[in-house]
């Protein structure tokens, strides 16, 4: 060993050395080549980004092609400073202070001067640009948005950040990006994968001919076109009637899952976020403190969803067999649900109400009463929860829905976990969970959501996830979108529900959304809700809520409306509904009367409120 | 200094350096070579000056082999200490380049006195270890044997070059060959692993490692008492060094040293920072593929786009230049000189020659190893010159003058001592 020491070290250190060459020469070599911008230079073509259409085929999102300002400073001459201000709409500091910036990146290297320059003033600056060594214009190509709405749908594009450069390998800097919405979702489909070409440099840094005759190249791979579910002149009809309230309109399309409409209001201008005042317009956008516009109520808002729960825990306890159409139960303006504990409902004293009965008048009393049954049919509380609450999950509450739009929230459906970390040693029974049964409590839903389960009941039984896209280039949409997804309550027992939201409509809680002609079936809903102002708790006017679908058989339509601070189901957002299905479904509205009082309906002073004074009143 | 010594000079050890050297010249050229109208031979470049050391060199080299070879052991120890005093010197008279203090400025020329310190250092421990009174087990030569490398090592440390301090360690080698005993052997290549491994993996997964093996051997040792206690106290031992490597990496390492091992080790990587020289480097070779872009034709080599180029990362140039082909014959050459020197170390029956010549091949060993090593991103960032290649006048001169005694004294091997 000790003769042989040196020997074996030199020997094997040179095998060492021999394939490690072997490996960087000859085998990766492709991979250490292509990193190297020295003597390789890539060449990219890009695919026109794929177009966004509506449900008609009405063009939602086309390209527009701008230019970009490029200098290289090494070939700057002396420039007639005024001149060259008033044409490129910059003053002397700026020009002065984007000279150095660029002259510090590169002085032999072209930099951008200025970005996004529109066609028009493209036109003056062409005629005078020969004046001006050192600058030339590329073209470049940007989303231009052909509808003022949508936005919170469609999203917006921005350049690549250095994170996203160094966590996905396709990337360069200066590339576009899918930021927000289906632009975002969809990225991958809309981008397409652009070309590269590689070309050999010399030491000069002059491209000489193909690295390797074109070997390692890659073909442009085009983008796909989306077509949507939107119905854009629904879309845009709601947002008319969302004016000057805040909230959502959802609408989907029971039979496939494909969403109608996703109204968010306050809503704003899709175009506003592209072009050269981009960061400009984001800033004011997010600094809206009191419409937060960039703020997707529909699908971000998680709100308690009130009285349309009852249908669900209505169908609940008619699958459990804890009551069936015959079922009655008496209301004393409310009833007492434990010891000293009294829940109040608006039914008159003495009133006998059976689930029908109970679902157009909205009765407190009984929904709850069935719901701590459905608990109580478990020897424990837990076991009658964790049942209660197995059923709720499969209408898709208490999760992400899965649905084609990159944001959102799960809501929350309380489990015996729940309670046990909020009673710990068993202290909470059925009745401590009381207000689960009418939809308050504990229990948060997204808008979206709450206009899933309105289709799952015009479906009696199932749904679809929704989803935004119907097409991709032609294509049907992914499987994951076309699978119907059974919920644990037999079909049968829907139409007692939905029998009961019918007569919400004809005599119950919301005879105003009743339209001529069409069967409409929905149910009102009333939630009280709260802020923190300076860390103190304030109740705020109630939200405004109905979801509801039409016709009541064969149904083409369910919508699920909320309005922030409306005070009550019928007052805004039964109304709104009705007005959709009727827009959507005849394609003309007649209660121009209706439409006027919606119209011109506004909340303003009640969403200010909170910031103005301390002490306001609610529910005036 | 008679005419049958110099016929038995080893022609085919000086052949083989004098082809490094040529080989090593014409990448300097190509390295640093511009497109201007200046004579290569100009003193003003580098090339150029690489030609007047190898002239020097050549002079260098017969005088040596017309020198006494009894001269060597007499003077080793006054050799030994002017070359202390040089190395002491430059506190005094020093020039600063590249944040160390290792030059002297003489007539336009850097001269550098560790590269000599080297071959010196070797002349010095030959000399105390071959002494008849010198017995490398004992801890009182183990101490003597120590100092005369811990002296220059810690000159150099200040300077700071922490390179060629590196260097001085692989004397361990010769003492191992000599009859140090194993255990030094052990820990010091238990201590490199170790030290690899602690950076690599977490401290308690390599203690969990080394108490594993520790029982392991226990139990496979059975009722050996003895040895069951020294396995014992290797594994203390190691796991405490383990304790020391993990403080040191991360609490006395500045951020610089721990990227280069990072880096190394693939734990990190950054190809814009400390990572550039490696990764340019890397694409160097690739460009060079299997049989190279030919003579002043490589595109990173001929657009300075790696760093220090002509001196420590030469090798680079020949992978680009040459190719696969070229760099595998390089390294062919080295392993051949390396072998040959310490074959014939070991037929050396005079004792001072042996360690001598053993001691030559271990330098040009270690410094071939880390050189090429770091060129090709096996070894951290390092900076020390490949022998006979790198440009560079004292680094030329000190391998001269290592290779020439060896030569001198390896002509006198079969004539009676």
């Amino acid at each position: 060993m000790k003769d042989k020491l040196l020997p074996i070290l030199i020997i094997s250190s040179c095998i060492l050395f021999i394939l490690r060459l072997f490996w960087i020469q000859i085998i990766d070599i492709d991979n250490v080549q292509l990193s190297n911008k020295n003597s390789v230079e890539r060449i990219y073509q890009y695919p026109e980004r794929g177009y966004i259409y509506d449900r008609n085929n009405n063009l939602l999102v086309g390209n527009e092609s701008f230019y970009d300002l490029m200098i290289i400073p090494k070939d700057v001459k002396e420039i007639d400073t005024i001149e060259f201000c008033r044409i490129f709409k910059i003053n002397k500091l700026e020009l002065i202070e984007k000279i150095i910036r660029a002259t510090k990146y590169s002085i032999i290297k072209p930099s951008v001067f200025l970005s996004q320059i529109s066609k028009k003033d493209f036109a003056l600056i062409q005629e005078k640009l020969w004046k001006y060594d050192g600058f030339y214009i590329i073209r470049k190509s940007n989303r231009k948005y052909l509808t003022k709405s949508a936005s919170n749908i469609l999203g917006y594009i921005s350049e690549v950040n250095d994170y996203e450069i160094k966590d996905n390998s396709y990337y360069e800097s200066g590339e576009l990006i899918g930021r927000q919405g289906l632009e975002k979702s969809y990225e991958i489909e809309l981008r397409g994968i652009k070309g590269v070409k590689y070309f050999q440099k010399d030491k000069f840094n002059r491209i000489t001919n193909s690295y390797k005759d074109g070997l390692l190249d890659t073909l442009i791979i085009p983008a796909n076109d989306l077509r949507l579910g939107i119905d854009i002149t629904l879309q845009r009809y709601g947002d008319s009637l969302m004016k000057n309230k805040f909230g959502s309109i959802i609408a989907i399309e029971p039979s496939s899952g494909e969403i109608l409409s996703l109204v968010n209001s306050p809503s704003f201008n899709p175009n506003l976020l592209i072009g050269r005042n981009r960061s400009i317009n984001y800033v004011k956008l997010k600094n809206d403190s009191i419409g937060k516009p960039l703020f997707d109520r529909g699908l971000q808002g998680q709100y308690p969803p009130g009285s349309p729960f009852k249908l669900v825990n209505g169908l609940i306890a008619l699958q459990e067999n804890i009551i069936n159409n015959k079922t009655t139960i008496r209301c004393n303006e409310g009833h007492f649900y434990s010891k000293n504990r009294f829940m109040r409902c608006h039914c008159k004293i003495g009133t006998i109400n059976n689930l029908n009965k109970a679902i157009y008048n909205s009765c407190n009393t009984f929904f709850a009463n069935i719901y701590k049954k459905t608990l109580d049919k478990f020897p424990n509380s837990k076991l009658g929860i964790d049942n209660w609450k197995k059923h709720i999950e499969s209408f898709g509450f208490g999760n992400y829905l899965g649905y084609d739009h990159p944001i959102g929230r799960p809501g929350l459906i309380p489990g015996s976990n729940y309670y046990d970390k909020m009673y710990p040693n068993g202290r909470w029974k059925a009745a401590t969970t009381i207000s689960n049964g009418i939809g308050q409590g504990e229990i948060l839903t997204t808008p979206i959501q709450l206009a899933n389960l309105t289709a799952i009941i015009a479906n009696r039984g199932w749904y679809k996830t929704p989803h935004l896209v119907k097409n991709i280039s032609k294509k049907s949409p992914k499987e994951k979108y076309t699978e119907k997804k059974f919920t644990t309550i037999d079909s049968i027992h829907f139409e007692k529900i939905i029998e009961g939201m019918f007569n919400v409509i004809q005599k119950g809680t919301a005879q105003n959304a009743k339209i001529k002609g069409i069967e409409v079936a929905g149910k009102t809903g009333t939630a009280e809700n709260f802020i923190k102002i300076n860390g103190n708790r304030l109740q705020l006017t109630d939200h405004s809520i109905f979801i509801g679908f039409a016709p009541k058989d064969n149904p083409k339509i369910a919508i699920a409306v909320f309005i922030e601070n409306g005070y009550w189901g019928t007052r805004w957002a039964a109304p709104i509904a009705s007005l959709m299905m009727e827009s959507y479904l005849n394609k003309k509205v007649n209660r121009k009367y209706l439409e006027r009082y919606i119209v011109n309906g506004n909340l303003m002073e009640e969403y200010k409120k909170p910031y103005l004074k301390s002490n306001f009143k609610i529910n005036e | 200094m008679n005419e049958i010594n110099l016929k038995k000079i080893d022609l085919t050890t000086v052949f083989t350096v004098i082809l490094l050297i040529i080989m090593g010249a014409v990448n300097i050229y190509s390295t640093t070579h511009a497109d201007n109208l200046e004579s290569p031979l100009s003193l003003n470049n580098p090339f150029g000056k690489q030609i007047v050391f190898i002239l020097i060199s050549i002079f260098l080299f017969l005088s040596i082999q017309l020198v006494p070879y009894k001269f060597f052991q007499k003077f080793a120890s006054i050799v030994y200490i002017i070359s202390i005093l040089s190395l002491l010197g430059l506190f005094v008279f020093g020039k600063n380049i590249n944040g160390s203090t290792a030059w002297y400025q003489i007539f336009g020329f850097g001269l550098q006195p560790s590269e000599f310190a080297k071959p010196i250092t070797a002349l010095a421990l030959a000399k105390y270890l071959s002494d008849i009174n010198a017995n490398i087990k004992t801890i009182k030569t183990q101490f003597y044997s120590f100092l005369i490398i811990f002296v220059p090592v810690l000159l150099i440390i200040i300077q700071p070059d922490p390179g060629s301090t590196l260097i001085f360690l692989s004397f361990f080698l010769v003492f191992y060959k000599i009859g140090l005993p194993s255990i030094y052997m052990n820990f010091f290549i238990g201590f490199i692993l170790l030290f690899f491994l602690t950076i690599l993996l977490s401290k308690q997964t390599i203690i969990l490692l080394i108490l594993t093996i520790s029982i392991l051997t226990i139990l496979y040792l059975k009722k050996k008492q003895k040895s069951i206690r020294k396995v014992l106290i290797y594994s203390l031992i190691f796991s405490a060094f383990v304790f020391s490597v993990d403080f040191i990496f991360n609490n006395i390492f500045e951020q610089h040293h721990r990227d280069r091992f990072n880096i190394v080790m693939n734990i990190q990587e950054d190809n814009r920072g400390i990572g550039y020289n490696t990764n340019q480097s890397k694409i160097a070779f690739a460009s060079g593929g299997i049989i190279g872009e030919g003579f002043l034709k490589g595109l990173q080599t001929r657009g300075n786009f790696v760093p220090f180029q002509h001196t420590d990362y030469i090798f680079s140039a020949i992978g680009e230049e040459w190719g696969f082909i070229g760099a595998s014959i390089v390294i062919c050459l080295f392993a051949f000189l390396m072998l040959r020197i310490s074959k014939r170390a070991e037929l050396q029956r005079n004792l001072f020659s042996k360690i001598f010549s053993y001691s030559t091949a271990t330098i040009i060993f270690s410094h071939f190893f880390i050189n090429i090593g770091m060129v090709l991103g096996l070894v951290p960032t390092i900076g020390i010159p490949l022998p006979f290649f790198s440009y560079g006048g004292s680094s030329l001169l000190g391998f001269v003058l290592l290779i020439a005694i060896y030569i001198r004294l390896d002509s006198e091997r079969t004539s009676k001592w």
